[in-house]
């Protein structure tokens, strides 16, 4: 376990170098940040002294060779824009993105599991047959769409719910959170359900094919020859057995909720990490871009690894190895 | 049965050449099938008749949305079925500068679709390739490549997207070359389970011991059994890749503003929409739906018929 722990870590460590590289050296390639900062009267002194203070003025591998060393400290270098630390920027947006996709995520479950497991008992019934379409539907509506179409019909409409931002927040722990305030809540309903709309189907799809599969087994059987209600074998026998793929998927999907919470929070003026990375982007600001690639790849490593454990705690069959 | 007699037309294809043309070739059964299929076919219909409406989006429209000399700022942001100045209908409204939204979507569909395809079908080979090397070289090299495509996979494609594009900058190449760095692993992972198992089959190893090159074996014996799942696996990632890039429009960083797919067409309306003039973001991301359901619909019967496990 620790033999693999390590592998794992020496995995992230060796992904995130690589990204580093080629981002930076990406980023050194286009543009100049320097020319979307200033203003066109800016006068070529000032334009030196800019380019001075963030360190543009010297060679490529030694601005590398400095982002490293800060990188091994903790300090990812200051935001262009804002002059702050983009660690800092980044890490005090982070519980936004976190709980719009934590949101999105149960909601995913909580519908597309008892979705998914009826589908896949009556997979010839009509009702079955509208899920399984609503499915296709689900995972062909563009997020970002549908976004806007929610906020037609809801928002401008209806004016059921609020189109833009978090709301009343309450702070845990110093950390703003919404979904403690009815509020926060109304705001966080419509970005939330729009991030889970494609997870949805997904839970419906990949839980219907488990339960589907499962059914047919043998132990299945077994099960009803002796004599075990069908409500017990479902819940317990099947549905274990649906677990399996379900949390890989789980995994997988909650790292790219978080990366789709880009477009909801676009859409939703939720103000997440999407927002900021986004922004960045079209300023060139070249700390925040590599910032947010470092703590994803960190972020995603983590979630990774945790998938990998719960996949061994569920399923005694499969065994980690080190190498 | 398909399965069978596709398998077989396809072993005894690879010995001699000229006794493929006797046996049915496997994409005729599969098409037969498709057709068969309400749900299928209904997708291969709206497809057609995109994918026409999109090639000859310039006889079709009733005006070149980016020719600025049609455009009439006058007409900006008319309701669908407004008629301009000029006696011309516009069918969907115009969007704020006076362009026929039919006419928009027409050449919006055609960049949506060209970007889709032509990403798909290059992450296609570049994926085939690498999984089929993998799979036939095994040991270390294909140690190390699916390291590769699992490491790639963890990022979800709209991130590693998202990077690529702060580093590239916008452009038709380039978000075609960021939609196949984002797939091609999809590929290679699906190409090397299939010749994996196939390695082991039988007819290898006769290829193998009537000393056929490597080459020859991996391209004419193992790559045609392994293409069932490979077509699934196309047919919905095209699906995924005009989406992902509809999305990345949307958010600014894909296309420029010169060659609008659908996404940046709906991302032109937003700001209009809270104002109630819908029909600017609507039309277009109607267009991208029908689109990306029926490419789905196709998928979603491609992998029923070429999945022998479901056949029973």
């Amino acid at each position: 376990m620790s033999g693999y722990l390590f592998s794992r870590l020496l995995q992230t460590a060796v992904t995130l170098f690589v990204m580093s590289v080629l981002v930076f050296g990406g980023l050194h390639m286009v543009g100049n940040p320097v020319d979307v900062l200033l203003s066109p009267t800016a006068t070529p002194a000032e334009r030196l002294e800019v380019i001075k203070s963030f360190g543009l003025d010297r060679p490529v591998w030694e601005q590398y060779w400095i982002f490293l060393k800060n990188a091994l400290t903790g300090n990812l270098g200051n935001s262009f824009v804002f002059n702050q630390p983009a660690l800092d920027l980044i890490l005090q947006r982070m519980p936004a993105t976190l709980e719009l996709a934590a949101a999105a995520l149960l909601m995913a479950l909580v519908l597309g599991i008892p979705l998914g497991i009826y589908a896949g008992l009556k997979p010839n019934g009509w009702f079955a047959k509208s899920i399984m379409t609503f499915s296709i539907l689900g995972f062909s509506l563009p997020t970002f769409w549908i976004g806007l179409v929610m906020i037609m019909v809801f928002a401008v409409q209806l004016g059921w719910l609020p189109s833009s931002g978090r709301g009343d927040t309450v702070d845990v722990l110093g950390v703003p959170v919404s979904i403690f305030t009815m509020d926060g809540l109304a705001h966080l309903a419509l970005p939330a359900f729009n991030l889970a709309l494609f997870k949805i189907s997904l839970v419906i799809r990949i839980t219907r094919a488990g339960v589907l599969e499962t059914m047919q087994l043998d132990f299945v059987r077994f099960a009803r020859a002796k004599g075990l209600p069908e409500k017990r074998i479902v819940t317990v026998h099947v549905l274990k057995n649906t677990l399996i793929p379900l949390i890989t998927v789980i995994g997988l999907e909650l790292g790219s909720l978080i990366a789709f919470a880009v477009v909801t929070e676009t859409i939703f003026a939720w103000p997440g990490m999407g927002k900021l990375i986004i922004d960045a982007i079209a300023v060139l600001d070249r700390p925040v871009i590599l910032a947010y690639l470092m703590i994803t790849v960190v972020m995603f490593s983590l979630i990774n690894l945790a998938v990998d454990i719960l996949y061994s705690v569920v399923d005694p069959r499969v065994r980690l190895e080190g190498n | 049965m398909t399965d069978v007699s596709k398998t077989a037309s396809v072993h005894t294809g690879g010995k001699t050449d000229k006794s493929r043309s006797h046996s049915v070739s496997p994409f005729r059964i599969i098409m037969g099938k498709l057709v068969r299929d309400p749900l299928a076919l209904t997708g291969l219909v709206i497809v057609s008749i995109l994918v026409l409406a999109a090639v000859f989006a310039s006889v079709i429209a009733p005006q070149d949305p980016y020719d600025l000399a049609q455009l009439d700022i006058m007409d900006g942001r008319l309701a669908p079925g407004a008629e301009s100045f000029t006696g011309m209908t516009y069918l969907l409204g115009t969007d704020d500068q006076g362009r026929d939204l039919f006419s928009a979507i027409l050449y919006g569909l055609r960049t949506s679709i060209l970007v889709g395809v032509a990403s798909a079908a290059i992450a296609l080979l570049i994926g085939a390739a690498v999984g089929l090397l993998s799979a036939y070289a095994g040991g270390r090299t294909d140690a190390f490549l699916m390291r590769v495509v699992d490491i790639q996979l963890s990022f979800p494609a709209i991130l590693v997207a998202l990077i690529l594009l702060a580093v590239l900058g916008q452009g038709v190449d380039k978000i075609i070359l960021a939609l196949v760095v984002t797939q091609w692993a999809y590929y290679a992972r699906t190409i090397r389970g299939s010749a994996l198992v196939e390695r082991k089959r039988a007819y290898v190893d006769a290829a193998r011991s009537m000393a056929l090159p490597d080459r020859r074996i991996l391209f004419r014996h193992i790559l045609p059994n392994c293409l069932a799942p490979l077509i699934v696996v196309a047919t919905m990632r095209v699906a995924y890749a005009i989406m992902l890039e509809a999305t990345l429009s949307f958010l600014g960083i894909g296309l420029p503003v010169t060659e609008p797919s659908l996404g940046l067409l709906v991302s032109n309306g937003f700001e209009y929409m809270l104002s109630g003039d819908y029909w600017i973001s609507f039309f277009p991301g109607v267009a991208l739906l029908i689109l990306i359901v029926a490419i789905n619909l196709i998928g979603d019967s491609l992998r029923d018929i070429l999945n022998p496990r479901r056949e029973g």
